[in-house]
C-alpha cells in the first residue's frame, strides 16, 4: 500500500486473495510467521489492535513515517527563524526596548513551537499517505465476518497478486495454521 | 487485597508476572467483545435521563456566558473589574487556570505513553477531550481582552493591509499566541488520530445493525480505516512521534505562559522559578480536574470495571507529588524574597501572605499544600468520595494560586498613590461560571457521541496482560478479579 495506491489501476473482477480467520492474536501471529516462512510477500493481517511482534511476523519493513517527518521538523524550524529574522530586520525594522532587532535567544520559543506544529501535522499526513488513506472502498471489506475485525476477530490475507499464490496450495498452507475458517475474497 | 485474591487463583509460576502487569486495570472477566459492547453501547443507544438533565444545566450556564461575552463585546472591556493598578485580573487568572487544566490530558496521553504506563489506556481519551475543551475555554479570555475580537487575526503573522506592520516576535505575549495555538491544534490532531480505529469499530457496528446514514458518516470520519497490520505499523510510529513531540510541547506551553509574568519587572512576577513552578502547578490542577470528570463519568455511565481504584490511586499519587512540588515552590519564593535582600521583593511576599489578600493566600496554601497530604494513606487514595472532594479542593486552590500571583503582585503599585484593591464585577463572575458551562456542555456531547474509552488501546493492554505462556489468551487467564471491589 504505497503512496501512489490511490492512482493505481483497480484489479479487475475476480479473486482478490485468500483470507483466514483466527480466534486470538497469538494464533494469528503464529500463522503470519508460517506464511512468511513459506515465502509469501503480499500478505496482510487484520486485528482490532496492533499486535506486538506483528511487523516481524509479517516481515514488514520499519515504518518510514519518522524519517520523512524529520525533514518537516527542520522546515518548521527554518521557517520560524526566517520569519522572525526577515520581519524584524528586513521588512519592518523597529527598535523595541533598546533590544537588538534579531537575536537567537528570544527566537527560541516560536522556533520550537513551529517545529512541533509542522512535525505533528506532517507525521499525520505522511502516515495517511503511506497507508493510502482515506480510501473508503476495499476488497477486504467484502470478506465474510470482516465487520467484526474492529471488535474481536483476527484475520490473515494472502493476495492473489503474490507470485507464490496458488489457490489450492495457499489454502492448504492456511488450513495448516489452525484457522477458524478460510474464504476467498472477491475483487471489487 | 483484591490483587492478592486474583493472583492466588493463578498457577504459581505466573504469580509474579501477574502482579507486575497490574491486573487491576480491567476488572471482571471481560472478553474483547464485552469491552467493545460496553463502550459502544453508550454512544449507540439512547442516553440516560441524567445526561439530559446535566446537559440542560450546562447549556444554560454556557448560554449565560454567551450573553456576558455579547454584553462585553457591545459595551467594552470596562464591564470587567480590571482597572489600574490591577490591569490583569480574572481574565488572565482564568486563562492560566484553564490552560493548566489542559496539561494533564496531554501528560496522560503523551508522557505516560512514552513511559509505557498501561493504566493510562482507559482514561486517556476523556483526558485528551478535556484538554481540548479547556484550551478553548482559555482562549476566550485573551481574545475577549483584546476588546476587538474581530481583529483577532492581527495576532497572526499574516501580511495584511490594515495593520501595515509585523507582530513583535520578541514579546512573550506573541510567544503565547504560538504556544497556545500549537498546543490546541496538536492536541486536537492527537485526539482525532487516537479516535480513528474506534470510529471504524463504530462504523462496522453500524453496518451490522443496518444504520446506513450513521455508517456513512462514521466511514468518512474513520477515513476508511481497515485495521490492517501494514497500516498499524505506520499508525503506531505516527502515534509514538506525536507523543514524543507533545511531551516537550506540554512543558513549553506553561513555561511560555509563565514568561508573560517572569519577563516583566513586577516584583512577585520577575522570578526564574516560574516555568517549572507553573508546569508543576498545571499538572497538579489538571489531574484534579481529570479526577473530577472521570468520577462523574464513571458513575454516570457505569464504567466502574474500566476506571478502577487503581487509576484513582495512581492519579492521586501524581497529585500528591506535584502538590508537594508546588508547596516547595511557594517556600522557595519566600526564601528567595528574603535572601535577595530586595525590599520590594520582601514587601510583595510579606504582603501576599499577610496583606489585604491574605484570605486568598490562606485558601491557596490549605487547598494545595496541606489537604493533599491525606493522600499518603492508601485507603484514602482509592476512596471515590475522598478523591472527588479532594479534586474539587485542588481545583479551587489552583485557581486561587493564579489569582494570588496576579492580583497580589499588582495591587501594590510602585507608587503608593496608585495602590488599589481588585473586586470582580458580576460580568467577571458570570463569565467565569459560564466557562464551566461551556466546558461541561462540550464534555457531555463528547460522552454522548464519541467512545469515551480508547477501545483499541484497552484491548491491546488486555492482550499484553494475557501473554502468559501456555494459556488461551482471552478468557482463561485474564488475570483479573474473582470478586471485584465491593
Amino acid at each position: 500500500m504505497g503512496l501512489m495506491s490511490f492512482f493505481a489501476p483497480r484489479v479487475t473482477k475476480g479473486v482478490y486473495g485468500l483470507m483466514a480467520e483466527y480466534d486470538s492474536p497469538d494464533t494469528l501471529l503464529e500463522a503470519c510467521k508460517a506464511v512468511r516462512d513459506a515465502g509469501y510477500k503480499k500478505t496482510d493481517s487484520f486485528s482490532p489492535f496492533p499486535i506486538h511482534g506483528m511487523e516481524e511476523a509479517l516481515g514488514l519493513p520499519e515504518s518510514k513515517v519518522g524519517k520523512i517527518a524529520i525533514l518537516f521538523a527542520f522546515t518548521g524550524a527554518g521557517t520560524a527563524l526566517l520569519l522572525q529574522w526577515w520581519t524584524a530586520v528586513k521588512s519592518y525594522p523597529l527598535i523595541v526596548g533598546g533590544k537588538p532587532l534579531f537575536a537567537f535567544e528570544p527566537s527560541i520559543p516560536i522556533t520550537f513551537e513551529l517545529t512541533v506544529l509542522l512535525s505533528c501535522f506532517s507525521s499525520v499526513l505522511i502516515m495517511l499517505a503511506l497507508n493510502g488513506l482515506p480510501r473508503f472502498n476495499h476488497p477486504v471489506f467484502g470478506a465474510k465476518g470482516f465487520e467484526r475485525v474492529g471488535d474481536d476477530r483476527f484475520m490473515l490475507l494472502i493476495e492473489k497478486s503474490d507470485p507464490k499464490f496458488d489457490e489450492s496450495a495457499t489454502r492448504q498452507l492456511l488450513e495448516g495454521t489452525h484457522p477458524k475458517s478460510t474464504q476467498l475474497v472477491e475483487s471489487n | 487485597m483484591a490483587q492478592l485474591a486474583t493472583t492466588a487463583t493463578l498457577p504459581a509460576i505466573t504469580k509474579p508476572l501477574a502482579q507486575e502487569l497490574n491486573p487491576t486495570l480491567v476488572q471482571g472477566n471481560l472478553t474483547y467483545h464485552e469491552v467493545t459492547n460496553q463502550v459502544c453501547e453508550i454512544v449507540e443507544g439512547g442516553v440516560h435521563r441524567n445526561w439530559y438533565i446535566g446537559f440542560a444545566i450546562s447549556l444554560s450556564i454556557f448560554l449565560m456566558m454567551i450573553g456576558m461575552l455579547g454584553y462585553q463585546l457591545f459595551t467594552g472591556v470596562g464591564v470587567w473589574g480590571n482597572n489600574a493598578p490591577v490591569g490583569w485580573a480574572w481574565d488572565i487568572t482564568n486563562f492560566v487556570f484553564w490552560i493548566g487544566i489542559g496539561h494533564a490530558g496531554t501528560l496522560i496521553s503523551a508522557v505516560l505513553f512514552l513511559f509505557r504506563q498501561k493504566w493510562r489506556t482507559s482514561i486517556n481519551r476523556a483526558a485528551e477531550a478535556m484538554t481540548l475543551f479547556a484550551v478553548l475555554c482559555a482562549a476566550i479570555y485573551p481574545i475577549m481582552h483584546t476588546g476587538r475580537p474581530w481583529r483577532g487575526y492581527w495576532m497572526l503573522p499574516l501580511p495584511n493591509i490594515d495593520l501595515n506592520m509585523w507582530q513583535n516576535f520578541r514579546s512573550p505575549l506573541m510567544w503565547d499566541v504560538f504556544a497556545i495555538s500549537t498546543y490546541g491544534s496538536v492536541s486536537a490532531v492527537f485526539w482525532y488520530m487516537g479516535l480513528i480505529p474506534d470510529l471504524a469499530t463504530l462504523r462496522d457496528r453500524a453496518v451490522m445493525s443496518g444504520r446506513h446514514t450513521r455508517a456513512t458518516i462514521l466511514g468518512v470520519l474513520s477515513l476508511g480505516w481497515r485495521f490492517s497490520a501494514r497500516h498499524w505499523t505506520n499508525y503506531e510510529k505516527m502515534y509514538l512521534l506525536l507523543a514524543a513531540i507533545s511531551t516537550p510541547l506540554v512543558l513549553s506551553v506553561h513555561s511560555i505562559v509563565s514568561f508573560d509574568f517572569a519577563t516583566s519587572i513586577v516584583p512577585g512576577w520577575h522570578t526564574t522559578i516560574f516555568p517549572p513552578y507553573f508546569v508543576a502547578g498545571a499538572v497538579f490542577s489538571g489531574f484534579a480536574m481529570v479526577q473530577t470528570l472521570l468520577l462523574v463519568t464513571r458513575w454516570a455511565l457505569g464504567l466502574e470495571n474500566l476506571i478502577t481504584p487503581k487509576h484513582l490511586d495512581n492519579m492521586n499519587k501524581i497529585i500528591l507529588a506535584t502538590g508537594m512540588i508546588v508547596g516547595y515552590a511557594y517556600a522557595t519564593e519566600f526564601f528567595i524574597a528574603w535572601y535577595s535582600a530586595n525590599q520590594y521583593e520582601r514587601f510583595v511576599f510579606f504582603n501576599r501572605a499577610f496583606g489585604p489578600y491574605w484570605w486568598a493566600y490562606a485558601i491557596m496554601v490549605s487547598c494545595n499544600v496541606l489537604s493533599p497530604q491525606i493522600f499518603w494513606v492508601k485507603s484514602l487514595r482509592t476512596n471515590v468520595l475522598v478523591t472527588f472532594i479532594m479534586s474539587i479542593f485542588v481545583n479551587i486552590g489552583m485557581w486561587f494560586e493564579r489569582f494570588v500571583i496576579i492580583a497580589s503582585s499588582l495591587h501594590r503599585d510602585f507608587l503608593p498613590s496608585s495602590w488599589g484593591y481588585f473586586q470582580p464585577t458580576y460580568v467577571d463572575i458570570c463569565t467565569f461560571i459560564g466557562t464551566f458551562g461551556f466546558f461541561m456542555t462540550m464534555f457531555l456531547l463528547f460522552l454522548r457521541f464519541v467512545p469515551c474509552i480508547a477501545l483499541s488501546e484497552v484491548k491491546g493492554a488486555m492482550a499484553s496482560q494475557t501473554h502468559l505462556p501456555g494459556h488461551d489468551p482471552v478468557r482463561d487467564t485474564t488475570p483479573v478479579h474473582a470478586g471485584g471491589h465491593h
